[in-house]
C-alpha cells in the first residue's frame, strides 16, 4: 500500500497532483523514469511517469489528467488513502549531458514529464530553453516549476488567451531559426503535439527525444503491449523506453495501438460515472 | 499362488476417468474442466497400485514424491495422511495434480502401464490436496528453530515457491520478492482459471505464508533492489527463480497490428488483471470473432480455450509442423479439441493484414512439408512454394514460446549468461558463477513445465541449505 501525502488539483480540476509515499522507489528513480500502478483490487495497471522524486523525504509525485474510468477513480482518491500497487523505477532513465543549448518542449501533462528531465538538464549545466503549452490558460499546468528549471521560457495557447497564440511548435521553429546551436530537443505531450515536434526539428537535423506513453500491462518487458517502431524495429517502450529519438518513432502505429481500446475505455468510464451518481 | 492371483485380480479395475465438465457447456465458462475424483473414486483408483517394492514412479517425479506410500494412503482411506505425506515432498500439491505431465513422469514409468493403463498419480495428488483443503485441516509440519541465516528468493513462481517451503522448513528465513501483486508467477498470470482455479494457487501459497515464508509484492529486482543490495542487506544467499518472462514475435509484417497479442499478454489480461470478467475488472480485452492462435504447445492450446470462452466463433490452432509433433500434452490437445478449437497443421503465417484503424483483419499463410529432423530431432517444416493463402481473421495470439527477459540478469555484475540470456548454473545445485547466488527454472532452462521448475526450486533448495550450513 502506497500512501497518498498530498494532493493538489489543477486546470480547472481536470488534472491532479499526488505526492505518494514510496521510499525504495524514491531512492532509485531517475529523471524519465515512470511508475506502473494499481489502484485498488479490480483496478487496471496504468503506467504514469514520475513528476517529482524525492529520495530524502521518501515520495514521488505523478499528476495526471483525468481521462477515463481509472484517472477518475484515482481522482476520488484522498490524502491519507493508499493506493493499492506501485512499482517501479520503470524505463531507463533520461541520458543527460552536458551539451550547451537544448529546447525542451512540453504540452499538457506533458509537463509534468518533462519537468524532472529539464531539471536535471539545467543541473548539469545545460542553457535550457523550455516551451510549454496548452489549449487555454486555464488548462497550463506547472508554469512556475519549469520557470525555475530554465534559463527561459516561452508560452503558448492555442486560443491566445495566455502567452503566444499558437502551436508549441510555431514557438520551436522560431527558435531554431534563430539559433543555429541548437544540440537537443526533448519533446513531451499528447502523440500528435510529439508527432509535429519531431517534423519541426527533423528539417534542422537537432536530435529530438520523445517520452512515450504506450500501453502496458507487466510493464516489465514480459508481455509486448507496449511495442511499438522505432527505425523500422520493434521495440518495447516499457523496458527500452519510454524515451525513443524521436525521427525514427512510427507515430501512426502507435497512435492507433493507443486506440485499441477506446470502445472498452468509453463503457468503463461511463460506468464509473453512473456508479458515482455523476 | 494365491498372491499371484490377487495382484492379476487388482489389474483388472481400470484407470478410473475423472468426472468433468461436458465441453459444450465449458466451453462457455471459466470454470475448472475437471471436477476430480470422489472418495469412492479415489479409492478405486488407488486400489489399482501394486505398492511395488522398487517404485520406479518417485523416480520419475523431479520433486521425489513418494508416491505409493501416499497412494496407500487414500487406499486406505485416510486421505488427510495422504495429503501429509505428499507434502513432505511437495510443498504445491494441488496444483501438481492438475498441471503436471504426469504421462512423461511418474505414470510413464508405471509398472502397470507395461500392460494395461498406469495408476492414474496426479488424479490421486488432486483429490488428496483437494480433500485437505475442503477439509479446512491443513496442518503443519513441525520447523526447526530459527538458523539466523536469511535467504532472498526473486520470484514467486513454481521454482521461488518449492524452494522457499523448503528452506523455511529448514528453519532459515525466507523472503519471496515478486514484481507482480500477486504470487505464484505462471501459475497465476499464464494458466488460465479453467486449467488451475487461482484460490487453489492462492490456499497453496497461504500455505507457505503460514510455514514463515515472507512474500513481499511489487519488488521488480533489478529495478528497486539489485542483489548485491540483498547481500548488504544481509542476505546469506540468493535464488533467481524469475522465469523466462520475454515474449517471442515472429518479426513478419503487420505483426504490430491492433487485435495481435503475444500469448504473455493475452494470458496476463485475462489470468492476472481478469479481463474475461470486464467491465467488473477494469483491464479490457479483444474479443475476436475469428481467431488464430500461432504455435502448438500448451500455452497455445490455454489461449485458444480462452478465446472459445471469450466469444469467439472460430479458433484455429495454428501450427507449421504436424499432430505428431504437437508440443502441448495429449489431454491438453484433446480437451480443446473436444471444445471445439480447429488445427490447421503444416500451416504458417507470413504476414498480417490490416484495416484503416491498424487492426489485423486477415493473415496471409502459407502450407508447409516435413523435411529432415532438425537439431531438435523433430522433422523441419519447409514452405510449399505457391501455397499461399489468406485467412479471415480479427485476433491473433502469437504462442510459440518465449526468452530471457534481461531487466534481472542484466543488472548483476559477474553473473555468467549463456548466448541466449539464460544463467548458467549447474543442473545439479543451480550454483551459478557468483557466490551465494542460485538459479533455477525457465531462466536457467528456458521455457518449460511447471514441475520441472520445482524440480529445479528443489535442488537448489538443498544446495543453499549446506551452502549456508558450512558458512557457519
Amino acid at each position: 500500500m502506497f500512501k497518498i501525502v498530498e494532493k493538489r488539483e489543477m486546470a480547472g480540476n481536470t488534472v491532479c497532483h499526488f505526492k505518494i509515499e514510496a521510499p525504495l522507489i524514491a531512492a532509485k528513480a531517475q529523471p524519465g523514469q515512470f511508475v506502473v500502478l494499481r489502484p485498488n483490487e479490480t483496478g487496471e495497471r496504468i503506467p504514469l511517469t514520475m513528476a517529482g522524486i524525492d529520495p530524502e523525504g521518501g515520495t514521488i509525485d505523478i499528476i495526471f489528467q483525468v481521462v477515463g474510468k481509472t484517472t477518475a477513480l484515482l481522482r476520488t482518491f484522498q490524502v491519507g488513502d493508499a493506493i493499492l500497487d506501485i512499482i517501479g523505477p520503470l524505463g531507463r532513465p533520461t541520458h543527460l549531458e552536458k551539451l550547451g543549448t537544448v529546447i525542451c518542449v512540453g504540452g499538457g501533462t506533458g509537463i509534468a514529464v518533462l519537468y524532472p528531465i529539464t531539471k536535471g538538464l539545467k543541473d548539469i549545466g545545460n542553457h535550457v530553453i523550455s516551451i510549454i503549452g496548452a489549449r487555454t490558460k486555464d488548462l497550463l499546468i506547472m508554469e512556475d516549476y519549469m520557470k525555475n528549471a530554465s534559463d527561459e521560457l516561452l508560452i503558448t495557447t492555442d486560443d491566445g488567451s495566455y502567452g503566444r497564440h499558437g502551436f508549441v511548435t510555431d514557438a520551436l521553429k522560431d527558435l531554431l531559426d534563430a539559433k543555429k546551436d541548437v544540440k537537443l530537443v526533448v519533446g513531451i505531450g499528447p502523440v500528435p503535439m510529439m508527432k509535429f515536434v519531431c517534423k519541426t526539428t527533423q528539417p534542422y537535423g537537432v536530435k529530438t527525444l520523445v517520452s512515450l506513453n504506450a500501453i502496458m500491462v507487466d510493464a516489465t518487458g514480459m508481455c509486448g503491449a507496449c511495442r511499438v517502431t522505432v527505425g523500422g524495429k520493434t521495440q518495447f517502450c516499457c523496458v527500452d523506453g519510454p524515451e525513443f529519438d524521436g525521427h525514427q518513432v512510427d507515430f501512426d502505429e502507435l497512435t492507433k495501438r493507443q486506440a485499441a481500446y477506446l470502445k472498452e475505455e468509453r463503457r468503463s468510464y461511463d460506468l464509473f460515472q453512473k456508479e458515482q451518481g455523476q | 499362488m494365491a498372491e499371484k492371483e490377487k495382484k492379476v485380480k487388482k489389474e483388472k479395475i481400470p484407470r478410473q476417468p475423472m468426472p468433468e465438465q461436458n465441453p459444450k457447456e465449458r466451453s462457455k465458462n471459466f470454470k475448472e474442466v475437471p471436477n476430480g475424483y470422489t472418495p469412492e473414486l479415489a479409492q478405486k483408483e488407488a486400489s489399482r497400485c501394486l505398492q511395488c517394492k522398487k517404485p520406479t514412479c518417485i523416480e520419475g517425479c523431479p520433486v521425489g514424491v513418494k508416491i505409493p506410500e501416499f497412494i496407500k494412503l487414500i487406499a486406505e482411506g485416510d486421505f488427510i495422511g495422504a495429503a501429509k505425506k505428499l507434502k513432505e515432498d511437495n510443498s504445491l500439491p494441488a496444483v501438481c495434480g492438475r498441471v503436471c505431465p504426469q504421462e512423461s513422469q511418474c505414470e510413464s514409468v508405471c509398472v502397470l502401464g507395461k500392460k494395461d493403463e498406469p495408476v492414474a498419480i496426479g488424479r490421486l495428488e488432486r483429490f488428496a490436496a483437494d480433500y485437505e483443503r475442503a477439509q479446512g485441516e491443513v496442518s503443519l509440519p513441525d520447523i526447526p528453530p530459527p538458523t539466523g541465516k536469511k535467504v532472498a528468493v526473486v520470484g514467486s513462481g513454481p521454482a521461488g515457491l518449492t524452494l522457499a517451503g523448503d528452506l523455511v522448513k529448514y528453519g532459515h528465513q525466507v523472503t519471496v520478492f515478486e514484481a507482480l501483486h500477486k504470487p505464484g508467477g505462471v501459475l497465476v498470470y499464464g494458466i488460465p482459471e479453467f486449467r488451475l482455479p487461482k484460490a487453489i494457487v492462492e490456499a497453496e501459497v497461504d500455505y507457505l505464508q503460514r510455514l514463515g515464508v515472507e512474500i513481499k509484492y511489487n519488488y521488480v529486482i533489478g529495478k528497486i533492489l539489485s542483489v548485491d543490495e540483498f547481500f548488504e542487506m544481509g542476505y546469506d544467499a540468493v535464488f533467481l527463480g524469475v522465469g523466462a518472462g520475454l515474449p517471442v514475435f515472429m518479426n513478419i509484417p503487420g505483426e504490430n497490428l491492433c487485435g495481435i497479442y503475444s500469448a504473455n499478454e493475452y494470458l496476463t489480461r485475462s489470468n492476472l488483471m481478469k479481463a474475461y470478467l470486464f467491465p467488473q475488472y477494469d483491464t479490457p480485452i479483444a474479443h475476436g470473432k475469428n481467431v488464430a492462435v500461432i504455435g502448438g504447445g500448451n500455452v497455445a492450446m490455454d489461449s485458444a480455450r480462452t478465446a472459445l470462452r471469450l466469444g469467439a466463433d472460430n479458433v484455429h490452432i495454428v501450427y507449421r509442423r504436424s499432430k505428431t509433433e504437437l508440443p502441448a500434452r495429449a489431454e491438453e490437445v484433446h480437451h480443446a479439441e473436444e471444445e471445439g478449437v480447429q488445427f490447421r497443421f503444416l500451416t504458417a503465417p507470413l504476414r498480417y493484414i490490416g484495416n484503416d484503424e491498424g487492426w489485423v483483419v486477415g493473415m496471409e499463410c502459407i502450407q508447409m512439408e516435413l523435411g529432415e529432423p532438425d537439431d531438435s530431432g523433430r522433422r523441419r517444416p519447409l514452405p510449399i512454394e505457391g501455397s499461399n493463402f489468406t485467412m479471415d481473421v480479427d485476433l491473433v495470439v502469437i504462442a510459440i514460446g518465449t526468452g530471457a527477459n534481461p531487466i534481472i540478469t542484466g543488472t548483476i555484475p559477474n553473473l555468467e549468461l549463456n548466448k541466449w540470456g539464460y544463467i548458467v548454473a549447474d543442473p545439479e545445485t543451480g550454483k551459478t558463477s557468483r557466490e551465494g547466488v542460485y538459479a533455477g527454472g525457465d531462466i536457467v532452462t528456458g521455457s518449460a513445465t511447471v514441475i520441472l521448475a520445482m524440480g529445479a526450486g528443489r535442488n537448489s533448495s538443498q544446495a543453499i541449505h549446506q551452502y549456508l550450513t558450512s558458512k557457519g
